[in-house]
């Protein structure tokens, strides 16, 4: 339980100390979310109706660019041998570094949606429900990030390859996540029910996916 | 199955079956095209496009069934280390997503003189495409891993990560789009396909799926087969090395 605690503290150190991570996603979601409406004009009707999708689209991408990162150094360093031959077992090695992902990566993202809604013109009652989704949904985007980081360790453009093998599976994460935030925006349906069924796939990645991330880091270490 | 690990004992058998299967094969095709596009009658409503049908049907149910195939032998690969499994699962994956683009295809240009659209985002299309999307990631995950063995694990991993995903995906798909616009195109329950259109589409499935073993036994073969010339490389590299 200490050295599992050890770890996930070393893992936010190092990626605050590394500097860079957070405020390049934080710097990404804004730019993406900026450049939107110069795309689809500055009608405001459209962009609050659209709000959601665009701001749960920009929050994907953006989590994703720092998703190879989650093994990467460790890797390259050798900590990761280490840590597989270690006294935790893989799956909570693979767990405990998608955790801090999430919060080095989701949980500002997660953050940053309220200020970016208002450049969208997503109503203000909306704002709690954008937070609380995005809360809840960015565990299921880190853990299953982990699961193509692993898949893609060491590879030249794992980058690229990673997006190309993780963004299909986001499509649950996705609908619910616009499916709760519009349903609060616009109505009528409630959004409790596709807020719950977002839980629900969170809860499922955090269980299933560092097994299977444990099993493709043991196939790139051996 | 025990049997079958043996690859010199799976090439003998594939080259004895494989001139019969590609016979069979080309039969049905042969009598199932004939009496699609010859015998069975025009529908009332949709007129000659429903022939599409007899093609789009069967390679869709095919594309499916290649994601099966994969997830089943990926199990082959991480559970008993079948030496075939992850020759299985990799020679699949090009052969189920040619089916599902085939589907893909066939389905929007049944679309345009249906619906007056190449494309709409129904539930089942945006699923086969999603799934399609599943079958290129397979694909350039075997070809960025240069080592055969890491690449069979992973893919073996990142197959069965996507099965699980597929029915959730579908799933999901299904109430986006409810959720969004109500069913005005499929009507709930359909109608009931005529004996005359069901019968020449039963045996262009079965053409269908014996074309896909066919071609899985080739590309199988030739997958072994290509091993083999690469060891033979390597050896003889190392050896010239010593020299």
């Amino acid at each position: 339980m200490k050295s599992a605690w050890a770890l996930f503290c070393r893992d936010l150190v190092l990626t605050w100390r590394e500097g860079g991570a957070i405020g390049t996603a934080l710097g990404f979601y804004l730019v993406v979310v900026a450049i939107t409406p110069l795309g689809l004009g500055p009608d405001l009707n459209l962009l609050s109706r659209i709000a959601p999708g665009v701001l749960w689209v920009a929050l994907l991408l953006a989590s994703l660019l720092s998703a190879d990162r989650i093994f990467h150094n460790d890797y390259e360093d050798g900590t990761l041998d280490v840590l597989a031959m270690g006294p935790l077992p893989l799956p909570l090695v693979a767990a405990l570094k998608s955790l801090a992902h999430w919060v080095m990566t989701g949980v500002p993202l997660a953050l940053l949606a309220p200020l970016l809604g208002l450049l969208l013109n997503l109503p203000i009652e909306a704002f709690p429900l954008l937070m609380l989704t995005m809360l809840a949904g960015t565990p299921a985007v880190s853990f299953v990030a982990a699961i193509g980081a692993s898949l893609t360790l060491g590879l030249r453009r794992g980058g690229v390859l990673l997006a190309l093998l993780v963004l299909p599976l986001y499509v649950p994460v996705l609908i619910f996540g616009v499916a709760a935030v519009s349903a609060a925006s616009v109505g009528p349906a409630s959004p409790w029910p596709p807020f719950l069924i977002l839980c629900a796939l969170s809860l499922a990645s955090i269980g299933l996916a560092p097994i299977a991330a444990a099993a493709a880091l043991r196939a790139a270490l051996r | 199955m025990l049997s079958l690990a043996n690859p010199t004992r799976f090439l003998g058998i594939a080259d004895r079956v494989i001139p019969w299967l590609a016979a069979l094969t080309f039969l049905l095709l042969g009598a199932g095209l004939y009496l699609a596009f010859f015998v069975a009658p025009p529908d009332y409503q949709q007129g000659e496009t429903v022939k599409i049908m007899f093609v789009h049907v069967p390679a869709a149910w095919l594309g499916m069934f290649g994601y099966t195939l994969i997830a089943i032998a990926s199990l082959g690969t991480l559970i008993w280390r079948h030496p075939l499994a992850d020759v299985a699962a990799k020679t699949a994956a090009p052969i189920g997503a040619t089916f599902t683009f085939v589907a893909l295809v066939t389905g929007s240009l049944w679309g345009k003189p249906m619906w007056g659209t190449y494309w709409v985002w129904d539930a089942r299309l945006t699923s086969m495409l999603m799934l399609f999307l599943l079958y290129l990631g397979l694909i350039a995950l075997w070809q960025a891993i240069e080592e055969p063995g890491r690449a069979g694990r992973a893919a073996a991993i990142l197959a069965l990560v996507g099965f699980i995903n597929v029915p959730i995906i579908h799933f999901s798909v299904n109430w986006w789009n409810t959720l969004h616009q109500p069913a005005s195109i499929f009507r709930a329950g359909g109608p009931t396909i005529d004996s005359s259109l069901l019968t020449p589409l039963f045996i262009m499935a079965l053409g269908f799926t014996l074309l896909f073993v066919l071609l899985h036994l080739i590309a199988m073969r030739a997958e072994i087969l290509r091993r083999r010339v690469h060891v033979l490389r390597q050896v003889h590299v190392e050896r010239a090395a010593m020299a």
